[in-house]
């Protein structure tokens, strides 16, 4: 008998090969280091970009290329990686503020490999340094937040329509009204249900007193947390990219969680106060001296606690109405922030200034921070966050004229504050606090060394296996290294077309592989020596042992993948890279152990009658 | 070719898996396992000197600049210091760190710097714990499916068993264990179910094939004819971990241990737990038989 494959087979296999090659090769090209510029309001061009290179010049750095990679980003390619802090030093110091600069590895793919969607696979920040953050949303203030804010619509509409209420209170996911009487009672419950549908109402008895239970449905709470974490996600992705950082990652995980992964970031204290900060504005009236008490509060300046100003208790608006913000000085030198509010912000603000010239309008900045403590509670150690909000006034100036949609204020302490607020004032406030639940910095020198020892134990487990198959199975090990190689090859290029991060754990996963990959076909050589122990013909023992063996490497590799699947799911960061490699491992050297081996002994001796075999 | 009486040393094998496993039950109840910052939450910061400098010196330095409950060693090299500290942490501790140590002149940069929520550490802690029962669970009804449930059982003991030793030697060392061992140990689990599937499949390929009701004598043909096959692949998988553990960098280290004492006990446990267990268990020509017709099928590649 022969062993012969139908010639689709071949074929087949042949295009998975040539594909695999393809996909794996832009991995090859090693990355440029380069220096990004992106601008949100200033123009760049060509000018911009000559003017930069002139500089970069001067200061005796090479430049491999300088080119506009978008409408408002260019890419200046280095020729040495050891310039690139320097490269963006002097590019950032040419360039005004209008400009974002930051550090960036630009691939060198060739168009061709580009046009078909190949890519290199990306590093993980283990692997290339950088910072990685996970931030935990705080869903109890969310839902707190929003019966606040309800309870004080709910006022605002009761006393629009006359209905007397006494005081509102709040407790876990409920708001209670208290009433004079029930008959008042029934007349809010009315008003109230028909806009807040989100809550079950429920009417309580105290004696004489009448209360109104507003519960949340357990939806409604899914809802508001889930919107919180969403627009905390788009806040915080606006903020990353105002940091200037390329490639950043801004990811939801599990209900309440959000991953930022910063690569190339050192700086962890300045990414951390941008990422977590919770500054805001209120603009507020001052108040008159015959305003009642219950309708003013006291606030403190923020340049001198101890003197104070009594403001009135409306907001006319907050900080979130703002369209765009920068900074810049006044004519005295001191930072301000520019401010342009959007369409309703304009119109609030200019119906309050115009009825109110000459009284004063206050800046209130607003700060919610966390603070953790350890309590005892229960015999046992509990860190407790307790929050807080300071509200202090920044400026407390007169209104000279009603104000439009476009003005400035000033009393900041630095023009970094300036800036920050600016920036914070652009990319909008976050609609629940946030924590950092985790941190990693990790040094770019770290990142390199374990590319370093990563690939090398890559190349060393791998030249000590295809030894050991060349020793243990002489020419059928030739084969088995063949289909071993391709097997790299197809990991690699699966890795890169799915988009996976390679991770320190991710290249373990390689290397590990690489060792059961051979499995396969350990597996079938044994088979095959055992048949031709027992006296079968060459072919012959080489069709029992590939079919035989078929059972024990479906099983076998069946129950692994079960196990890495496990592992996905379960896993984060860097031990989901582990799996992810480890799955697609089990797949390739599926393929490859038992179709490439076998086409490659098709072909190389089934088509002829064989007697011996070396194996 | 060499027949080893394998299944006439069980009594033996039994023993020392035995032992092993008391051994291993005893340092987990006594000493712990050493958890990392992953499970533990914490702080770490990891520090590189120009020079070597002296651990003592640097204890005095952050005892002196206000940090409390800390530890300080090496990692790695000589020049290389590793800080722990308990949940003290605070806005950007790792320049803390760097500042207060390079207060007394030496040249320091900061390698990395991680923070670990205690929550996220439990919660890790809890989701692993299940992870690890479910990936045994399925395993165990793919087993069950594929073979019968005797299999099935055993399967589950002598990865409990591989597991199991793992774990206790890493409480016996006390090597550290975080996320990175786990993941090495949930690959010790898929690797080690390989090697008992193959032994296995041979099994009960021999048992369909022969008359014989002398299940020792199957089982022992079995394993000799799979030994060159688990030999070989823990072989190559070994030689590449030895070159993970030696080059792969301190990161990594710890995996490659798990990994490496995990194939060994796998090894073994496939040979006598997995198989000898069998016998134990009263496996019986008759459990395999009604699976005949499915066989015939799955034969074709």
């Amino acid at each position: 008998m022969l062993n012969r494959y139908p010639l689709w087979k071949y074929l087949l296999i042949l295009i998975v090969c040539v594909v695999g090659v393809i996909y794996a090769l832009p991995n090859l090209y090693p990355q440029d280091p380069a220096v990004q510029i992106s601008t949100t309001n200033g123009s760049l061009g060509d000018q911009q970009l000559d003017r930069v290179t002139r500089a970069l010049a001067e200061e005796d750095i090479q430049v491999k290329s300088a080119a506009m990679t978008g409408n408002n980003t260019a890419l200046i390619r280095l020729a040495d990686a050891e310039q690139q802090l320097p490269a963006r030093d002097v590019v950032d110091e040419t360039l005004d503020d209008d400009y974002t600069v930051a550090l960036n590895l630009a691939d060198s793919t060739p168009s061709w490999l580009t046009s078909l969607s190949a890519a290199p696979m990306k590093l993980g920040l283990d692997l290339r340094g950088g910072v990685h953050f996970l931030l935990e949303v705080d869903m109890d203030a969310a839902v707190e937040q929003r019966l606040e804010a309800t309870a004080s619509a709910i006022r605002a509409d009761l006393r629009d329509e006359r209905i007397r209420y006494r005081s509102t209170d709040i407790d876990d996911n409920a708001l209670h009204l208290e009433f004079a009487n029930s008959e008042d009672r029934d007349a809010a419950r009315e008003q109230i249900s028909q806009t807040f549908n989100e809550f079950q109402l429920e009417n309580r008895e105290e004696g004489r007193r009448a209360f109104l239970d507003m519960t949340l449905t357990e939806q409604s709470i899914q809802d508001i947390q889930d919107y919180a974490v969403q627009q905390n996600l788009t806040t915080i992705r606006n903020r990353v990219n105002e940091l200037g950082v390329s490639e950043p990652l801004v990811q939801r995980q599990g209900p309440s969680r959000i991953v930022v992964e910063l690569p190339g970031v050192q700086d962890t204290a300045e990414a951390k106060r941008i990422v977590g900060a919770t500054a805001n504005l209120e603009f507020r009236l001052e108040a008159r001296p015959d305003t009642p008490d219950a309708e003013t509060e006291t606030f403190p300046f923020r340049n001198s606690p101890q003197r104070t100003a009594v403001l009135s208790r409306d907001v006319i608006i907050t900080g979130d109405r703002v369209s765009s913000a920068s900074q810049g000085f006044d004519q005295n030198g001191r930072p301000q922030v520019n401010i342009n509010l959007d369409g309703t912000g304009g119109s609030l603000m200019n119906q309050a200034t115009r009825t109110n010239i000459g009284r004063n309008m206050a800046v209130l900045y607003i700060d919610h921070s966390t603070e953790m403590r350890t309590v005892t509670k229960d015999g046992q150690q509990v860190q407790e966050r307790i929050p807080t909000t300071s509200r202090s006034i920044i400026s407390l100036a007169t209104v000279q004229s009603a104000l439009s949609n476009r003005f400035r204020i000033t009393g900041l302490d630095s023009p970094t504050e300036a800036s920050e607020l600016a920036l914070l004032l652009r990319s909008g406030s976050l609609a629940a606090p946030i924590y950092f639940v985790q941190e990693r910095t990790i040094g770019p020198s770290l990142g390199a060394q374990n590319i370093e020892r990563g690939i090398f134990s890559v190349i060393v487990g791998g030249l000590l296996v295809v030894a050991f198959m060349l020793i243990r199975y002489k020419a059928f090990g030739v084969i088995a290294n063949a289909a071993l190689a391709v097997n790299l090859v197809l990991l690699i290029a699966a890795m890169s077309l799915l988009g996976a991060t390679l991770t320190l754990p991710g290249i373990a996963g390689i290397v590990l592989t690489l060792g059961m990959a051979v499995d396969a076909n350990v597996l079938i050589y044994e088979r095959i020596r055992e048949e031709l122990r027992r006296k079968t013909p060459a072919q012959q023992a080489i069709h029992a042992g590939y079919g035989r063996a078929f059972t024990s490497i479906v099983d076998a590799n069946l129950t692994t993948l079960l196990v890495a699947v496990v592992l996905f799911s379960i896993g984060t960061g860097p031990v989901k890279g582990f799996a992810v490699t480890l799955s697609l491992g089990i797949l390739t050297s599926m393929f490859t152990g038992i179709l490439v081996s076998r086409a490659l002994v098709n072909l190389s001796i089934g088509g002829k009658p064989v007697k011996k075999l070396w194996i | 070719m060499r027949q080893f009486d394998f299944m006439g040393k069980r009594r033996i094998a039994f023993i020392v898996s035995i032992v092993l496993t008391i051994v291993s039950i005893a340092a987990l109840a006594l000493l712990n396992l050493n958890l990392g910052l992953d499970f533990t939450g914490g702080t770490v910061v990891e520090l590189h000197y120009a020079a070597v400098p002296s651990l003592d010196d640097i204890r005095t330095l952050l005892a002196n600049s206000g940090f409390e409950n800390f530890s300080v060693q090496t990692f790695g090299a000589a020049d290389e210091i590793l800080v722990r500290l308990q949940q003290t942490f605070s806005n950007d501790v790792g320049n803390q760190v760097v500042s207060a140590l390079s207060s007394s002149g030496a040249q320091i940069d900061l390698v990395r710097a991680e923070f670990v929520g205690a929550q996220v550490g439990d919660q890790l802690r809890d989701q692993s714990g299940l992870g690890m029962l479910v990936a045994l669970a399925g395993v165990a009804v793919y087993v069950a499916f594929r073979f019968q449930y005797k299999f099935a059982l055993c399967a589950i003991i002598s990865l409990g068993h591989d597991v199991l030793i793992v774990l206790g030697l890493f409480a016996l060392f006390q090597w550290e264990f975080d996320l990175t061992v786990l993941a090495g140990i949930m690959a010790v689990i898929g690797y080690s179910l390989n090697d008992t599937i193959i032994v296995y499949d041979r099994i009960r390929e021999n048992i369909r094939l022969s008359r014989s009701d002398n299940l020792a004598q199957i089982f022992n043909e079995a394993i000799n004819q799979t030994l060159s096959r688990t030999l070989a692949t823990s072989g190559t998988t070994l030689l590449v971990l030895f070159a993970l553990f030696f080059l792969g960098g301190d990161m990594i280290h710890n995996f490659a241990i798990s990994l490496i004492l995990g194939i060994v006990a796998g090894t073994f446990s496939s040979v006598y737990v997995a198989a000898a267990l069998l016998i134990v268990f009263k496996l019986e020509r008759q459990d395999l038989i009604p699976v005949k017709k499915e066989e015939v099928e799955e034969e074709l590649p």
